[in-house]
């Protein structure tokens, strides 16, 4: 626990992070920037579950395992992604959303 | 923990052994033996498939992170039969493709991985086994989707499927924490007792549907559907239709009518809204498609809302009926999906209007695609009939009515776009039809257990009543 932060204060820095990565998912036209604003919403979600595990239910730390987890799965899925878009860079030599994408409805 | 506990994991422990026989033959083979891969991994899966049916305890392991019932095993075991189904269908294509790039026990490897994601998903007993079963499920699946390394449209699946599932599993997880904001417990069992209603509830409930939404594809969150199908290769596009879809029906089901049943005025709402979405967006969407695999997904995409139908009651009922449907739907889907399969690894072609005359030319595989899609159009005879008939029912003993005219609206719908194909089939002629072909042995295993499936599953109704007496024990 911080003196005199309350966890309003954190809860509100997490959603805003939570919120920051929706909105840049949603608007950014590179596929890079996508995969680092989905990282901030993986972030916004383990910085939430150390918060309530910290103010709200000390006792057991299932909030800190959670997010320790969350932040392995999370490595893993950008490898994941990175190796994809390298994969994709060397055949279009762009990692533009726009230039990405060929199949439409 | 004893061995007798330990075996409550017995079917993660057969396919990771699996994946770990494949890795070391992988190792150990020549280059001439490095086709024996693909009848190594059917004949191991076939084993642990028949094993699987081998009775099981109930119980808890980790504390109640891991567990499992009958219900459960029940439903890994139709997970099972499905995945045999798929590796059956794709063997010739890892045959002709994969093999000669040193690739196919990767392909095997990963996919028996998403499967045991899978199995630990629905035997979840808490939100970070959930979790990690949802990860350990779609990780192998982008990889698998990319997998055709040198066709860009595979990249392009893959890049969809694996940033969309990132952001569903990330929202997904900012309503587990508001959840365990609320409860103070990540634990199913304890977080039944424990959960009630307010702002902070609602909240996460939306949030946390998302990700089990996406899995499903479900309409908000079915963006990625079409084209990660279009581009993924067939094998793991029909993975992904029936089985990836399957389990996350099933978690679903189990978490909103154990842990969220105090709920259940809230998600109703939800459900309704969901199902009449994705019944008519899926069906109009369907409309329009000429190419075989974006049509299948669409025609899946309107299934799923077919199957809130019966999620939307919260009744063993419900539970039942959906059950029947999923184990009817893996083997429809899997049966026009491995005719599709058949076709484009003898030639390549994927369009509708390639299939003109194709009765003429392969009378068998017609039929077979035939009696899948009249089995997805749900006409009598055949099981698909029978598996509507009992999710409206479901929805109609609660009193929705009106959800269940509309679905019916969405079945005659459906009924357009599953003749298009097969009036191409049967009544179209063609200059140029897909020349006659015969099947590799194990595709033709493939699409004859598909069409005993449909068949039994429509005229033997012991299974009905055997999956109702065990609906029972969800709680």
């Amino acid at each position: 626990m911080i003196e005199g932060i309350s966890i309003y204060e954190l809860l509100t820095v997490s959603t805003i992070l939570f919120f920051i990565g929706v909105y840049g998912f949603i608007t950014r036209k590179n596929l890079i920037s996508v995969l680092i604003s989905v990282e901030l919403i993986l972030n916004g979600a383990a910085v939430n579950f150390v918060v309530i595990n910290k103010y709200l239910y000390p006792e057991v730390l299932q909030g800190m395992i959670f997010s320790i987890f969350i932040i392995a799965v999370a490595a893993a899925e950008t490898a994941l992604a990175i190796s994809i878009i390298i994969n994709l860079y060397r055949k279009i030599s762009s990692v533009e959303v726009k230039e990405v994408e060929t199949m439409k409805n | 923990m004893n061995m007798e506990t330990v075996l409550l994991l017995r079917q993660e422990i057969s396919i990771l052994i699996i994946a770990l026989l494949l890795l070391i033959f992988e190792i150990f083979a020549g280059d001439r033996q490095k086709e024996g891969v693909v009848s190594l991994t059917i004949i191991l899966f076939a084993l642990h498939t028949g094993i699987g049916f081998l009775d099981m305890k109930e119980g808890l392991l980790f504390g109640g992170m891991f567990r499992t019932n009958a219900l459960i095993h029940l439903f890994k075991n139709i997970l099972n039969i499905g995945v045999l189904i798929v590796l059956l269908q794709s063997a010739e294509w890892v045959k002709r493709e994969l093999v000669p790039q040193h690739r196919g026990s990767e392909f095997f490897i990963l996919l028996l991985s998403s499967l045991l994601g899978l199995q630990f998903l629905i035997s979840s007993g808490d939100f970070l086994m959930f979790y990690l079963g949802l990860e350990l499920s779609t990780l192998p699946l982008a990889a698998l989707s990319a997998f055709e390394m040198y066709r860009r449209r595979s990249s392009e699946a893959g890049i969809k499927l694996i940033l969309s599932s990132a952001l569903a599993s990330g929202i997904t997880l900012f309503g587990i924490s508001l959840m365990y904001a609320s409860t103070g417990t990540i634990y199913f069992a304890e977080m039944g007792t424990l959960i009630s209603e307010n702002n902070l509830t609602v909240m996460a409930l939306i949030l946390f549907f998302a990700g089990l939404g996406f899995k499903i594809s479900l309409v908000p969150f079915h963006f990625w559907t079409a084209d990660v199908y279009e581009g993924a290769p067939i094998g793991v596009a029909s993975y992904l239709s029936v089985i990836s879809k399957g389990a996350a029906v099933f978690i679903l089901m189990i978490f909103f009518f154990t842990v969220l049943k105090p709920l259940i005025h809230l998600w109703e709402n939800l459900f309704y809204l969901l199902a009449v979405l994705t019944m008519f967006l899926g069906n109009l969407f369907a409309l329009r498609q000429q190419n075989m695999k974006r049509f299948l997904a669409f025609s899946s995409i309107a299934q799923a809302g077919f199957i809130l139908l019966g999620l939307i009651t919260g009744t063993t009922l419900g539970v039942a009926t959906v059950i029947y449907f999923v184990l009817i739907y893996i083997f429809s889907n899997l049966a026009a999906f491995g005719v599709v399969q058949a076709i484009s690894t003898e030639t390549g072609k994927e369009n509708m209007r390639d299939y003109e005359g194709l009765y003429r030319t392969n009378p068998k595989l017609s039929l077979v695609m035939m009696l899948g899609l009249f089995s997805l159009a749900g006409i009598p005879p055949v099981a698909g009939f029978f598996g509507k008939f009992f999710l409206f029912t479901a929805a109609a003993s609660k009193g929705y009515y009106f959800l269940v005219f509309l679905a019916v609206v969405n079945v005659t719908i459906s009924l357009y776009y599953y003749l298009l194909v097969v009036r191409a089939m049967f009544l179209r002629k063609s200059d140029h039809p897909i020349p006659h072909f015969t099947n590799a042995l194990y595709m033709r295993i493939g699409l004859v257990i598909t069409v005993v499936g449909i068949l039994a599953l429509g005229l033997y109704s012991p299974i009905y009543d055997y999956i109702y007496a065990l609906s029972n024990t969800l709680n």
